[in-house]
């Protein structure tokens, strides 16, 4: 296993009290395991993915480990986890395309970055990995305004993993790109785990359809909390959580037809987090919810890889 | 037929002095009527967008005419009792300072200042309404009060008290989450059978398979393929509209690469021949198609 998380709390602290935008989080990740993360926006996907690199100023590590590779990461040591960036962790950021420097050509701004890191700067190295994910030569040499957003985004991807990261978070990379780019985008990031570039990657996104075109395992996270965690197929044919099925059911694909069959949207909100009320969080909104809902159901193995924390499942 | 716009095109002048010229929309043709829900599909840049601006009347376009009910569509208050826009960032369509109820009241002002107060108050809940939303939850909430989705609804219900007879929806679930989108679409097909004309615009294509009747595929401002959607979409002739459908992901199936093309000119600069009749109303553009 490289990446143990054990019960990881993490708050916002805003002026009306802390929101547990995590609250208590547990899950593996194995060696060259690509995991989807998917949730509604405000579910804590973003979160759990910064909360792994960099807490901002605003989060507060509350409580739990993590562990990768077998070393611990003092993910709330702002200082000691700079000696992990880059080198162990690495990120692709949601916003990549405005991640790159627009003061420096593409090969300035590398040579530059990984010398900031003690690193050199392998030329033929990068532009083996540019050949990979199709960007020309010539883009070392532009600034980062004379390239498109999909150039930006795969130059972005090259250069986070240039220094062969352990865990890599790819937070909704594809969410600004074209389905064309995004297929090329995705593609690539399985490029990058196959050729051992990195060793595991967390995927977070709200597509499930992409997901599962690339991730070997996804996780479905409400409210803070996990809502289930299965093997792709698994998860997307078989789906035992309410939330799940109900995020399913209301993905238009390509050859669903309104007039057909007509798709319905979950009704309602995920709870505020400033002040979750107890129990199970999505009982609100689960045409299930029962007594027992009342009571905060526990994460459950439910098959071997399988996780489901719904007392219903 | 309500919309139409003949040999429509834009030019846009860039660069400091406006020295180089690029086109986003070349000589596009198409028309929408009542009770119907037209998407209009493309990549960035493809110049969905601009299309959407120009029948708005927000940017004018360099040759051609877009007609509404046989008159020229022009910006102005008669055309957007009819015609109205809804916009891709429900966050940033809002003034900030203003309630909902605020909003709907600027309505009241420049459009129906004849309607009396209270008479106009059941309107607008019966506009709220109709767009599944409880007036006594979202009237008297600032906008950062209120959801993506319910912001998104706001603005339909908005467009509902004027006698709106089309309505420009540009990527206008994009930015909702899957458990909200699909009811905004729900909503937009309801209307549609209320005799409302829609122009879907979006780079998602299962979102505009959805719901549109007819799919007008774009790529570098010209039309690459239209018709009728189950006809585009189950049988897609132009090599672009194949390779896009390929690139869609789907839940229950691999990711496939549309066969390879040999020569096409879709690769240069569309196809520049126009549109072929393929199909009863099923347009193509493809140089290819004429020699085999």
């Amino acid at each position: 296993m490289s990446l143990h998380v054990s019960e990881l709390e993490v708050h916002y602290r805003t002026l009306r009290g802390d929101v547990r935008a995590l609250d208590g989080m547990s899950f593996e990740l194995g060696d060259g395991e690509i995991l989807g993360l998917v949730g509604e926006s405000g579910c804590g996907k973003s979160t759990l993915g910064k909360a792994l690199i960099r807490m901002d100023g605003r989060m507060r590590h509350v409580g739990g480990r993590v562990v990768l590779d077998g070393r611990e990461l003092p993910i709330a040591d702002d200082r000691a986890m700079n000696d992990f960036r880059f080198k162990e962790v690495s990120l692709i950021p949601q916003y990549a395309m405005s991640a790159l420097n627009p003061t420096r050509k593409i090969r300035k701004m590398v040579g530059e970055l990984l010398r900031s890191r003690g690193a050199a700067l392998d030329v033929a190295e990068l532009e083996r990995r540019m050949d990979q994910v199709g960007l020309p030569r010539e883009v070392l040499d532009r600034y980062p305004i004379e390239l498109s957003g999909g150039m930006k985004q795969r130059m972005v991807m090259v250069i986070s993993t240039l220094l062969d990261p352990s865990l890599l978070i790819a937070d909704e990379v594809t969410s600004a790109l074209d389905v064309s780019t995004q297929k090329a985008v995705a593609r690539a990031l399985l490029g990058f785990r196959d050729s051992g570039y990195v060793k595991s990657m967390i995927f977070v996104t709200h597509d499930i359809a992409l997901t599962h075109h690339i991730a070997d395992t996804i996780m479905v996270m409400y409210a803070g909390r996990l809502a289930e965690k299965a093997p792709a197929d698994v998860l997307v044919k078989a789906p035992r959580h309410p939330y799940t099925r109900l995020l399913i059911d209301a993905l238009p694909e390509v050859g669903v037809r309104y007039a057909e069959r007509r798709l319905e949207g979950i009704a309602g909100s995920p709870p505020s987090l400033l002040d979750p009320p107890p129990g199970c969080r999505f009982r609100d909104r689960c045409p299930l919810a029962g007594d027992e809902c009342a009571e905060q159901p526990p994460v459950a193995e439910v098959a071997p890889g399988h996780y489901v924390a719904c007392w219903k499942a | 037929m309500m919309l139409r716009l003949d040999h429509v095109t834009k030019v846009f002048r860039i660069g400091a002095f406006g020295g180089r010229t690029v086109t986003a929309v070349a000589d596009v043709s198409f028309d929408v009527v009542p009770g119907e829900v037209v998407s209009l599909i493309g990549e960035s840049g493809s110049g969905k967008s601009t299309i959407g601006r120009m029948i708005l009347g927000l940017n004018p376009a360099t040759s051609g005419t877009i007609t509404f009910d046989g008159r020229p569509a022009r910006s102005g208050k008669e055309y957007y009792r009819h015609v109205q826009g809804i916009f891709q960032d429900p966050f940033s369509s809002f003034n900030p300072v203003f309630k909902a109820d605020r909003v709907f009241a600027m309505i009241k002002e420049s459009y129906r200042p004849d309607v009396p107060a209270r008479e106009w108050d059941e309107r607008v809940r019966a506009a709220l309404r109709d767009v599944r939303l409880n007036p006594d939850q979202v009237l008297g909430k600032y906008p950062h009060q209120l959801s993506g989705g319910q912001l998104q609804r706001l603005l339909i219900a908005r467009a509902l008290l004027l006698d709106i007879k089309l309505l420009v929806a540009d990527e206008i679930t994009s930015m909702l989450d899957a458990s909200t989108r699909i009811d905004v679409l729900n909503l937009l097909a309801e209307l549609k059978t209320r005799g409302l004309g829609v122009l879907y615009i979006t780079h998602d294509l299962s979102l505009g398979n959805y719901l549109a009747e007819r799919t007008i595929v774009l790529r570098k401002g010209t039309v690459v393929e239209m018709g009728p959607t189950g006809e585009v979409f189950g049988g897609p002739l132009h090599p672009y509209t194949r390779e896009l459908l390929s690139a869609v992901p789907r839940l229950h199936q691999e990711w496939t690469d549309a066969e390879a093309v040999e020569t096409c000119l879709y690769h240069e600069r569309g196809a520049s021949g126009g549109l072929l009749e393929a199909g009863p109303g099923h347009f193509v553009a493809c140089a290819r198609l004429t020699t085999c």
